[in-house]
């Protein structure tokens, strides 16, 4: 007891230059508390990319290729896939709805997804979210479109605003579809996935935009204006994937199975979950890197407090005498140190926790608005205390440095007291 | 009682080739407050060191209240110590983060026996700093804030708490002027018989030697 005492009265005496020992430990913390929140938020929200949709179906190639340009719109479709067999399985018996998905345009680096309203209206992230408008509605015409928030926000674009369409996926293409301009009619809020990078449009305005062209340039020559396009047969030939909602989750497996074997088209389904954290599992490397660094801040920490323990000695080698004449033994002195790091250690860890659930509470309504991810609070887990377990017991290791040295001094030092 | 008693006691410092401390024989009673002169470099703090237990004699016998302090081990020494030994230093005595009382209070908390003897620790410190002549205001001061005379009689307040039999004090008094110096030795006289602690008092100051009954001069006993 009456080491504690000593310690802390001590400490509170040195106050001024523990207060940096005790930050720096506190920062390394955070940032390893923080480190690891940042994993599992990011994990979740790139899990809940899409959520509610059974199935994504697209020519056949591997599922994670397929979750690549269908949903994060990353890459291009190997092949399209006939309107059909879309419509073969949308009118299957097991088939709640579906929704089309046509790529392959661009706006100023922006993709371009031509879909219908039901996309609106199925399209689900994070925990069965709906998409939501902040301005504005759906489309209804052929050269309407919908934006995604952060298209709106970065390019500026108002209801009314007037896009043009390019060929192809590039930021800077060159065939542009001047002549059919598409009118803003809705903007959405952000969601936090790829559908804040989107423009959509309907899958007849993609129709449209390419009467007049084959083999993906304007026919010289021949031009069909808007109103004329407008009015003619838009049904599209194929599309590029399409989304599957069912009855019954029940029977995935089984139309997953029935689509892959389907004889007319060779087609792929692909469980958005499964393929989800195939893919995470590729991109998520960088977990591992951030964890590593993370340590070595901590190990940064630790030896800084070690380096303020192991200055000290000299300045405490009187009080060391001090204690020695008055009865305490060397592993008193030895204990003065240990505990020393410990009360440093623990109230530099539980500081820590406390930036990282202040910085998340302040994060919170401004990453949701910017960015439509709905942090979690953060709240100390089992892991967490774990790590706080970690940072005291190495502590308590580095701490055996000065204090085995202070003990062997004190009992050289003996009751000379040196200044 | 002898309460100190050295025999034919020899330490050598490592690495030297000429012994520091060479003493056939040393003896104080109880109740004979000695007062052990020599000149700076005499060998005076080593024999304190050795008196306390932290350094060992390379040969011979030290008999502390009529015990054996080298058949001890590290522990007991220290133990020893706590129980029977009061220190005062020439200065800095004090803990600069702890109260007076909590200063005085210490060897409590580190002896059994010397917080027993004190009874209740708060009262016993407080009644040691009223007859110190410390009064009630000064205690609520931060110790660094005292004069060095205050900081010496609080010193002394904690060598005698807990009735220790010895009180050991190293040149307590060259921080002193001569008022301050004859006001701590009278006061330091009165609470040391008030409850039966011999003193060996340690100094290079001839001034002080008239206060005390047994004078030692070290270079006599010293054949080293």
């Amino acid at each position: 007891m009456i080491l504690l005492k000593l310690t802390w009265h001590s400490l509170w005496n040195r106050r001024t230059s523990l207060m940096l020992t005790l930050l720096s430990i506190a920062i390394s913390v955070a940032l390893l508390l923080g480190v690891e929140y940042i994993r599992k938020e990011a994990k979740q929200s790139f899990m809940s990319t899409l959520s509610g949709t059974d199935l994504v179906v697209g020519a056949r190639s591997g599922p994670v290729q397929l979750l690549l340009y269908s949903v994060f719109r990353i890459g291009n479709a190997t092949n399209n896939i006939s309107w059909n067999s879309y419509q073969h399985f949308a009118d299957h018996k097991w088939v709640d709805w579906t929704v089309p998905i046509s790529l392959g345009d661009s706006h100023k680096g922006y993709r371009v997804l031509g879909t219908n309203s039901d996309y609106f209206l199925h399209y689900r992230h994070a925990d069965q979210r709906n998409l939501s408008f902040a301005d504005g509605k759906s489309f209804a015409g052929v050269y309407e479109a919908v934006l995604g928030a952060e298209v709106a926000r970065k390019l500026n674009y108002q209801i009314g605003s007037e896009i043009v369409l390019a060929h192809g996926a590039g930021s800077t293409s060159f065939s542009e579809h001047k002549n059919k301009p598409f009118t803003v009619t809705g903007i959405l809020k952000p969601t936090g996935t790829p559908v804040d990078r989107t423009v959509h449009v309907t899958l007849e305005g993609i129709e449209a935009i390419h009467v007049d062209w084959k083999n993906g340039a304007p026919v010289p020559g021949f031009e069909i204006k808007a109103e004329r396009a407008a009015k003619m047969a838009l049904q599209p030939e194929t599309i590029t994937a399409f989304l599957v909602g069912l009855k019954t989750r029940a029977t995935a497996f089984r139309l997953q199975r029935e689509i892959n074997e389907y004889s007319r088209e060779p087609l792929l389904a692909a469980l958005p979950g499964v393929a989800l954290a195939e893919l995470w599992r590729a991109i998520g490397q960088f977990e591992t890197v951030l964890r590593i660094i993370t340590v070595f801040v901590l190990i940064a920490g630790l030896l800084g407090m070690l380096t303020t323990l192991l200055s000290t000695l000299n300045e405490r080698r009187r009080e060391m005498a001090i204690l020695r004449a008055v009865g305490a033994h060397p592993h008193h002195v030895f204990v003065l140190f240990l505990l020393e790091a410990f009360i440093i250690a623990l109230l530099g860890s539980l500081l820590g926790m406390v930036l990282v659930s202040v910085s998340v509470l302040i994060a919170q309504p401004w990453v949701a608005a910017e960015y439509g991810l709905y942090l979690h609070t953060w709240w100390p887990q089992l892991t967490d205390w774990l790590l706080l377990l970690l940072v005291v017991g190495l502590a308590l290791i580095f701490s055996t440095l000065p204090g085995w040295i202070a003990s062997r001094r004190s009992l050289q030092d003996g009751l000379t007291v040196r200044i | 009682m002898n309460v100190i008693e050295l025999q034919q006691l020899r330490f050598r410092w490592k690495g030297q080739s000429q012994d520091t401390l060479n003493i056939p024989e040393l003896i104080v009673q109880q109740g004979e407050h000695a007062f052990l002169r020599g000149p700076s470099g005499s060998g005076k703090t080593t024999l304190l060191n050795l008196l306390a237990g932290i350094l060992l004699p390379v040969e011979g016998d030290i008999k502390l209240l009529e015990q054996s302090t080298l058949k001890m081990n590290t522990k007991q020494r220290d133990c020893f110590r706590a129980d029977h030994i009061g220190i005062i230093f020439q200065q800095f005595n004090l803990l600069p983060y702890l109260s007076m009382l909590d200063n005085v209070a210490l060897p409590c908390h580190f002896s059994a026996r010397r917080k027993q003897h004190a009874g209740a620790i708060q009262e016993s410190a407080e009644q040691l700093l009223e007859h110190l002549k410390l009064d009630q205001k000064l205690r609520q001061r931060p110790v660094t804030e005292l004069s060095v005379g205050q900081q010496q009689r609080v010193a002394v307040a904690r060598a005698l708490i807990g009735k220790p039999e010895i009180i050991i004090a190293d040149e307590p008094t060259s921080a002193l002027d001569s008022d301050a110096r004859n006001d701590f030795i009278r006061l330091l006289f009165r609470e040391a018989e008030a409850q039966g602690s011999t003193i060996l008092f340690v100094s290079h100051d001839p001034h002080i030697a008239p206060h005390f009954p047994r004078i030692i001069e070290l270079p006599e006993v010293n054949q080293a």
